[in-house]
């Protein structure tokens, strides 16, 4: 699967789309490739405040639970309501309909600490010749 | 090899094992294989230990009596059975199967995580026996060919007739041109199955891995991780060493009353077990089923309803089967009823559970015994 250019990227592998002041964050396709079927999502509800780097839910799969962090703060527009009954989708399309939050951003310049979706490439080609080593 | 199959590894007890293989679907389709077909898991990583005789025969017999909890006298030869050691509390060593290979020689198949505890712990508490225990878990490969056609997997490698195999009992015979493999009607997830034990060097075990997928395919069969394995013995009520059992819990506790025979003469732990026997439960294993949202885990507190801790989770997941959210918990007798409503507190909240019934999974019981099945 291919990392969409306009998004930026996490070390925990959180994806942000950030247009006019509001991000749209997810988990990556190599996030729920580690995961494995996803079956539960728990997010926060319109109103919450996120911090950067910081928990703002959970995403379990069969065999594991994970915590999922804010690339960003900000104030939390939008839950994606339809996880809740087809968690499964996190798994077939993490990159665009399995978005978890809508923010709006409390300061847009923490975007420039993220990876760009080339850097984001390269960081997890060598985490798999870690794991392959 | 496993890597090559695409597989996602972790460490377990010391080994590097696969946990699920994405590439063939992932840990439920793994364990939707091993209900409706066929599944096979590496499981080298479990220990062996032979006590056989040594100058008098006899002695391997007694020494297994005095360190296992179940009669491995009323085993014959060709048989095994589910059993424990126990420290001198009645607590676990490790749960263990014995083989009796033959009239005065035992198999003990052990968990891999206590591997080094439990061989110094056979041998120590062997010592003034007179018998001889070797450790073979390194000459081992051993695969679990798990599911209701494994026995069609199975049959097209070896010339052993393998129908009047009946269940915890084991042969020896050639499996894929090598002789006397031990094949046992054994297994760990709650489903009919094999577990061969195959000469443990590199060519030897890629090849029999690779003539087992062969055969299988005709049945969809795919490798298993230890994440299917750990579902499919849950929904089985199979205990699992740290988890339901462990050095803090004795067998009444943990439910396994069937394969202590307090009868058969003394063995290590018993006398504890009397007094505890008399002392009454303080908690016991129960299955529970998730009523409200949310997922147990393993150590997860269970709760009242004024929230005031009762019990604790020994293992929770999703159940690929059953579609719903189960877990295994120790909690006081008095709310281990069917039908008891318990809490489990998930990251800070409380969701509701109830008290069900277990084994949450039981495998259809054939119309007529192994022996005489499939005689078509």
């Amino acid at each position: 699967m291919t990392y969409p250019q306009s998004y930026r990227y996490t070390k925990q592998h959180e994806w942000i789309d950030a247009k006019d002041g509001v991000g749209t964050i997810g988990i990556t396709d190599y996030a729920q490739h580690e995961l494995g079927d996803v079956v539960f999502v728990e997010l926060p509800k319109p109103g919450a405040k996120v911090q950067v780097g910081k928990s703002f839910g959970n995403v379990e799969s069969v065999k594991a639970v994970s915590e999922i962090y804010a690339p960003v703060s900000g104030e939390v527009m939008e839950a994606n309501a339809d996880l809740e009954a087809t968690p499964e989708k996190l798994n077939s399309d993490p990159h665009k309909s399995a978005w978890l939050i809508r923010v709006k951003l409390a300061d847009p310049s923490e975007l420039n600490q993220l990876m760009d979706a080339k850097s984001y490439e390269a960081f997890i080609s060598d985490k798999n010749k870690e794991a392959s080593a | 090899m496993h890597r090559r199959l695409g597989a996602k590894m972790v460490n377990f007890g010391g080994w590097d094992m696969p946990v699920e293989y994405p590439s063939t679907g992932g840990l439920v389709a793994e364990h939707k294989a091993v209900r409706g077909s066929v599944g096979v898991f590496d499981v080298s990583h479990m220990g062996d230990i032979r006590i056989s005789t040594a100058r008098s025969r006899g002695g391997a017999l007694t020494a297994v009596q005095h360190i296992t909890v179940n009669d491995a006298a009323k085993l014959a030869i060709g048989q095994a059975q589910y059993s424990a050691m126990l420290y001198p509390s009645g607590t676990f060593v490790d749960d263990v199967i014995v083989h009796r290979l033959g009239d005065d020689d035992f198999l003990l198949v052990i968990n891999a995580g206590t591997r080094e505890k439990d061989i110094n712990w056979v041998r120590e508490n062997t010592a003034s026996h007179d018998c001889k225990v070797e450790e073979l878990s390194d000459a081992y490969t051993q695969l679990a060919i798990q599911g209701p056609r494994a026995i069609d997997v199975l049959q097209k490698l070896t010339d052993v007739d393998l129908r009047p195999i009946r269940n915890y009992w084991f042969t020896h015979g050639v499996v894929c041109g090598l002789k006397n493999i031990l094949i046992a009607r054994t297994g760990y997830t709650g489903e009919d199955g094999f577990e061969i034990y195959v000469p443990s060097d590199v060519a030897t075990s890629e090849d029999v891995w690779t003539k087992v997928m062969e055969a299988g395919r005709e049945f969809g069969i795919i490798p298993c991780g230890l994440g299917s394995r750990n579902t499919l013995r849950l929904e089985a009520k199979m205990a699992l060493y740290g988890h339901e059992i462990s050095e803090n819990i004795n067998v009444w506790e943990a439910g396994l009353d069937r394969y202590c025979k307090m009868e058969k003469g003394d063995f290590i732990g018993r006398s504890e077990l009397e007094l505890a026997k008399d002392a009454g439960l303080t908690r016991t294993l129960v299955g529970l089923e998730m009523i409200e949202r949310g997922i147990a885990r393993d150590e997860y507190r269970c709760v009242n309803e004024q929230g005031e801790p009762i019990g604790v989770i020994t293992s929770g997941s999703p159940s690929p089967t059953l579609s719903k959210n189960i877990a295994l918990a120790y909690l006081p007798p008095s709310m281990s009823a069917i039908g008891t409503t318990v809490y489990v507190e998930i990251r800070n909240q409380k969701a509701k559970a109830q008290v069900v019934a277990t084994p949450f999974y039981k495998r259809a019981k054939k119309s007529a015994s192994p022996q005489f099945a499939g005689a078509v």
